[in-house]
């Protein structure tokens, strides 16, 4: 058993948090936030805050990495040091270069690359405070800010975790339930047709269970993907 | 990691798959040839040699006394590293890791880490100071395609090979084994497959993975736990396809479990 394992998780069907198994945590997204940057986002989900930029499309640097059929998609994940309790030293480390790595490919899918060819779409995701959850909020994040920059897609990316936490599928764990939980799935969708751009998992589900979580996933990306159209219905108005 | 493919071979390897053939005459669900080899290296304390097909995967472990982790401080630490060195493909360079090397590294790990498969608590000397540190190396030789099942397959492999070393006044005396072995519990392996347009076929060769849309590895134990996946590529998949890609892998996960006996 690690250290500060709490004896139960689920207290009359209520999680440590107060909240339902299926229940998210509260979530706040606002488009358009920095000046400098062509589209911005910033989300507050539970205790996680993540600003995303883009920029681009734009030259690409260094110049070998140009495609002539399509623009390249760059995404970098990146921690503040004191956005976690033990301090993390800056710079990239071998978990956000993974993540960053499958934050590209979740949201590669969704843009029309082709559009820009030697061109580079720059994707910059800042966690500047965590609590479980930070590559779902990054890339609900970076998604909106794409469309902030006016980067041609095919619809927004949405991304929740569910996972396993003293033996009930939850949605959305916060950091004592993936500190001390049972299984972690990650799950990026393209809402429209249903399909899944990114899907980590680590701990261990029964096939039943991962049938149950995946979906469990599915669902709370989509009221993810409400609350992103929302925050550009915000900045831009229309229906 | 890029390489140019030519569009024909795409669409001879598509065209191939939607009359159910591949290239080189597997099924979908089939493997290629698989060898597995331990023992390979005998200044390692476990060692194995994994060739599916033509993809040779060399793993190597290595054991050392340090410093648990704060947060368990009765725990033996893992340590799972890959180099993807240039002598093993053309597209292949040198220098610090880059973002393809670090996710099989990690992913290897996550499987063989999320299956507790090792019990890390056989691994203390002294509490909160002293435990084993188990270094698990993975060194590509040559890449046919498919890096994760093979690194994956040498990784466990290479863990039931190994002996703890002696020990005399919390030092390792490298040169001599004990009788002892890694306390190893369960034996997660990797399944792969690809997707190319609609169809998804185990354990893509080079060709290919250089035209798949995606791929999904998914690792299981011996008793058909999941215990880590990872979708790589910039393709999508349909919930569908996921699981029916999780029900293939668990079974073809136990055809892979027979080379560790």
């Amino acid at each position: 058993m690690k250290v500060g394992e709490p004896e139960k998780f689920i207290v009359k069907g209520k999680r440590l948090d107060g909240r339902k198994l299926d229940e998210l945590r509260e979530i706040k997204i606002e488009a358009g936030v920095l000046k400098r940057a062509d589209g911005s986002a910033y989300v507050e989900w539970g205790g996680n805050k993540v600003m995303a930029a883009c920029y681009g499309p734009r030259e690409v640097h260094p110049r070998h990495l140009a495609r002539s059929d399509k623009a390249i998609l760059r995404c970098t994940y990146n921690m503040a040091p004191f956005s976690v309790n033990d301090r993390k030293r800056p710079g990239p480390d071998r978990r956000s270069r993974e993540i960053s790595k499958v934050t590209r490919e979740a949201l590669e899918p969704v843009v029309f690359t082709n559009l820009f060819p030697r061109t580079a779409i720059d994707v910059f995701i800042e966690v500047l405070q965590a609590n479980a959850g930070t590559r779902c909020t990054g890339i609900a994040a970076a998604s909106v800010a794409l469309a902030d920059a006016g980067i041609p897609m095919r619809d927004l990316v949405p991304a929740c975790a569910a996972g396993k936490v003293g033996g009930e599928i939850v949605l959305d764990m916060f950091d004592v339930e993936d500190n001390f939980g049972e299984a972690d799935l990650p799950v990026a969708i393209i809402p429209r047709k249903k399909e899944i751009t990114l899907l980590q998992m680590d701990g261990n589900f029964t096939q039943e269970e991962f049938e149950k979580a995946l979906k469990l996933a599915v669902e709370g990306c989509m009221k993810v993907y409400e609350l992103q159209k929302e925050a550009l219905r915000r900045k831009y108005g229309g229906a | 990691m890029f390489e140019v493919v030519a569009e024909v071979k795409k669409d001879y390897i598509a065209s191939l798959l939607e009359k159910g053939k591949r290239a080189d005459d597997r099924g979908f669900d089939d493997y290629r040839p698989i060898v597995v080899e331990k023992g390979v290296s005998n200044r390692a304390e476990g060692s194995s040699l994994v060739k599916i097909g033509k993809t040779q995967v060399l793993v190597g472990v290595k054991l050392a006394i340090g410093e648990p982790f704060p947060d368990m401080p009765n725990s033996g630490v893992l340590t799972t590293n890959a180099e993807l060195i240039p002598l093993a493909s053309p597209s292949f360079e040198k220098g610090p890791p880059d973002e393809d090397t670090i996710e099989i590294a990690r992913v290897v790990d996550r499987g063989i880490r999320e299956s507790q498969c090792i019990d890390l608590d056989k691994l203390c000397l002294i509490p909160g100071e002293k435990v084993w540190i188990i270094f698990v190396d993975i060194h590509v030789l040559d890449y046919d395609g498919n890096l994760f099942d093979a690194s994956a397959l040498g990784a466990i492999t290479a863990l039931l090979d190994s002996y703890m070393p002696k020990v005399e006044e919390d030092k390792i005396i490298y040169g001599e084994k004990t009788s002892e072995k890694l306390p190893i519990v369960h034996k997660p392996v990797e399944t792969t497959f690809a997707k190319i347009n609609k169809s998804t076929v185990l354990d893509p060769s080079l060709d290919e993975e250089l035209v798949m849309d995606a791929r999904l590895t998914v690792a299981t134990d011996e008793n058909g736990i999941i215990c880590a996946m990872q979708k790589g590529g910039s393709g999508t998949f349909t919930q569908e396809e996921i699981l029916d890609i999780i029900k293939r892998g668990a079974s073809k996960g136990n055809e892979l479990r027979k080379f560790l006996e």
